[in-house]
């Protein structure tokens, strides 16, 4: 038996961890530090119709315990993504989850027709919650109506399962997350960044060139943990877990709240091993726990 | 090849005012190529601060597995890098990003190499790597004031070596500039590293020479994975509209990356 399988919509997991989008570009770059096929699964950059060439620089800037960015969703557009980047990843052996972006809910269903039928791409994310986008991303993140349209209409031409990741820059989790479940999502992931800002010290000017960007890191942690154990009560659909994911306390952690599988972000950036590592050492996790399969920690912080 | 190494601290010491040189040693310096790579540093084994230093290479010892860095100690990470003593373990990601082409200057030719403050260690290892292959060096070093020049004399050592200093306390006053105006353009190749001002400036007062530029950036990841440190190209010098500074540079052909 392998302890560490998880079967959710469209995705058979040999483990539940997996790179989040954003974090770990199209693989490429990790690639030549491990053998990607270690990995559960991989959610690849966020793709648009078009090519962006994103926001200018400085783009990122370190806070307590986290980091703000606001790259603006660089990409070489779906044509690019479709012929270059989804065929280069064909040689492991892991399910894609296609990071979906866009503007307006026509080139949001584009990008979703033409990616969902690439062969390794096995689930979808709907990206309605990128914080660093002038126009879409963040309406449809936060109006519950417009998340839930928006999701049927991706619904309706995607050729495998749909997970939407929602952002926490709202008064509501639960609503956006009923919403969307409405709308006829397969799954959600939560949380993306939270909206900052950092100022320069010495000239009191916002240090991003964009002025606000997304916190994520550690310091993030505690509000998605919060949000995962509020959402995993009110919907029927799985959870794909992130937010300040470091270690592998941090994945039992997230499972314990309601997540069904873990992804790990920022912590790439600091420990381009971290996702290989924290695969290895979740067994011996298990045996500590007193646990068999890694599925019995799902959702055991408001289970009765 | 990039490996994570957990890299011993031979020693650390304060060359100049905030200007720290550190002797490490472990594998990853067998796998450093280039001079001009970079290593991805964590000062600290917890999330304050949460990302790694970029800092470049100053000097290697592939013999004794050792290299040098030299960084200034300006803010929070730096600050705690300095802190670290002999026999300490520090955990460097490298080497990264591609470096000079010492190929690009032959046996006889000369080579101008301007650096600017922190720019000026990786043009140490390229200034020793191009003199070894009998190319003939000619340094210029522009620093702030005499308080944090470093490694004059090693750079002396290697040929013709200028100093600026913008407060004229040491060498010509003013910038790199002052003294690119003065001495003969009778040279193959430039080499630079500095501030982007500098750079800039550089590449402009040598338009018609061979010339190579390392660019320094705001990075996460170091590896070419996040998009931070990404740089618009110039038409027409390149087929990629924009390059990353981390994994396509530092370094980069005079004129391909827009200043």
């Amino acid at each position: 038996m392998n302890r560490l399988a998880m079967t959710l919509p469209g995705l058979e997991l040999k483990n539940p961890i997996m790179p989040a989008s954003g974090c770990f570009g199209f693989g490429k770059e990790y690639g030549n530090l491990y053998d990607l096929s270690k990995l559960g699964a991989i959610m690849i950059k966020a793709t648009t119709e078009e090519m962006r060439y994103g926001n200018p620089t400085p783009r990122v800037a370190e806070t307590s315990s986290g980091m703000l960015n606001a790259i603006g969703l660089q990409n070489p557009g779906l044509q690019g993504v479709l012929s270059n980047e989804l065929p280069w990843l064909e040689k492991f052996d892991v399910p894609i989850i296609a990071n979906v972006a866009g503007s307006e809910t026509a080139d949001y269903v584009e990008v979703a027709k033409q990616i969902s039928n690439a062969p390794n791409v096995h689930a979808l994310e709907l990206n309605i919650s990128c914080p660093n986008v002038k126009c879409g991303g963040i309406l449809f993140g936060t109006d519950p109506e417009i998340a839930k349209e928006l999701t049927a209409a991706v619904k309706a031409v995607s050729s495998v399962p749909v997970y939407v990741k929602l952002s926490p820059n709202v008064t509501d989790i639960k609503a956006m997350a009923l919403a969307v479940e409405a709308g006829g999502a397969d799954g959600i992931t939560m949380i993306n960044t939270l909206v900052g800002m950092r100022l320069d010290e010495k000239t009191g000017k916002p240090v991003i060139a964009n002025k606000t960007g997304g916190l994520s890191g550690p310091a993030i942690k505690p509000v998605a943990i919060r949000m995962v154990y509020e959402v995993s009560q009110v919907v029927n659909i799985p959870i794909i877990g992130m937010g300040g994911v470091t270690c592998v306390q941090d994945v039992v952690d997230f499972l314990s709240a309601g997540a069904s599988a873990v992804a790990v972000g920022t912590a790439n950036f600091v420990d381009p091993f971290i996702c290989p590592t924290i695969i290895e050492q979740l067994p011996a996790k298990l045996d500590e726990l007193g646990i068999d399969h890694i599925s019995e920690l799902v959702g055991r912080s408001h289970r009765v | 090849m990039i490996i994570q190494d957990l890299m011993t601290v031979e020693s650390q010491q304060e060359i100049a005012k905030n200007i720290f040189e550190m002797k490490l040693t472990g594998k990853l310096v067998g796998e450093i190529t280039s001079p001009g790579q970079f290593v991805h540093i964590r000062v600290s084994d917890s999330f304050e601060p949460l990302l790694r230093r970029p800092i470049s290479i100053a000097e290697i010892n592939p013999e004794k597995d050792e290299m040098t860095i030299i960084y200034r100690a300006e803010g929070r990470g730096t600050s705690l890098l300095s802190e670290k003593r002999e026999g300490d373990i520090v955990n460097v990601l490298g080497p990264l990003g591609n470096g000079f082409p010492v190929e690009e200057t032959a046996a006889g030719q000369t080579a101008v190499l301007i650096g600017g403050g922190i720019g000026v260690p990786p043009l140490y290892e390229l200034s020793k790597q191009l003199t070894a292959n009998g190319v003939n060096c000619i340094h210029i070093l522009g620093f702030e004031s005499d308080q944090v020049v470093f490694y004059e004399e090693e750079f002396a050592a290697l040929g013709e070596t200028y100093i600026a200093t913008v407060d004229g306390s040491n060498g010509t006053q003013g910038f790199v500039t002052n003294v690119m105006s003065e001495i003969s353009d009778d040279f193959e190749t430039f080499y630079s590293c500095g501030p982007m001002p500098m750079l800039d400036a550089v590449q402009k007062a040598y338009v018609h020479k061979k010339g190579y530029l390392s660019f320094e950036q705001r990075m996460g990841c170091g590896i070419g994975a996040c998009f931070a440190c990404v740089c618009h190209t110039n038409e027409n010098a390149t087929d990629q509209p924009y390059v990353k500074v981390c994994s396509d540079g530092p370094v980069f052909p005079a004129g391909v990356v827009q200043i």
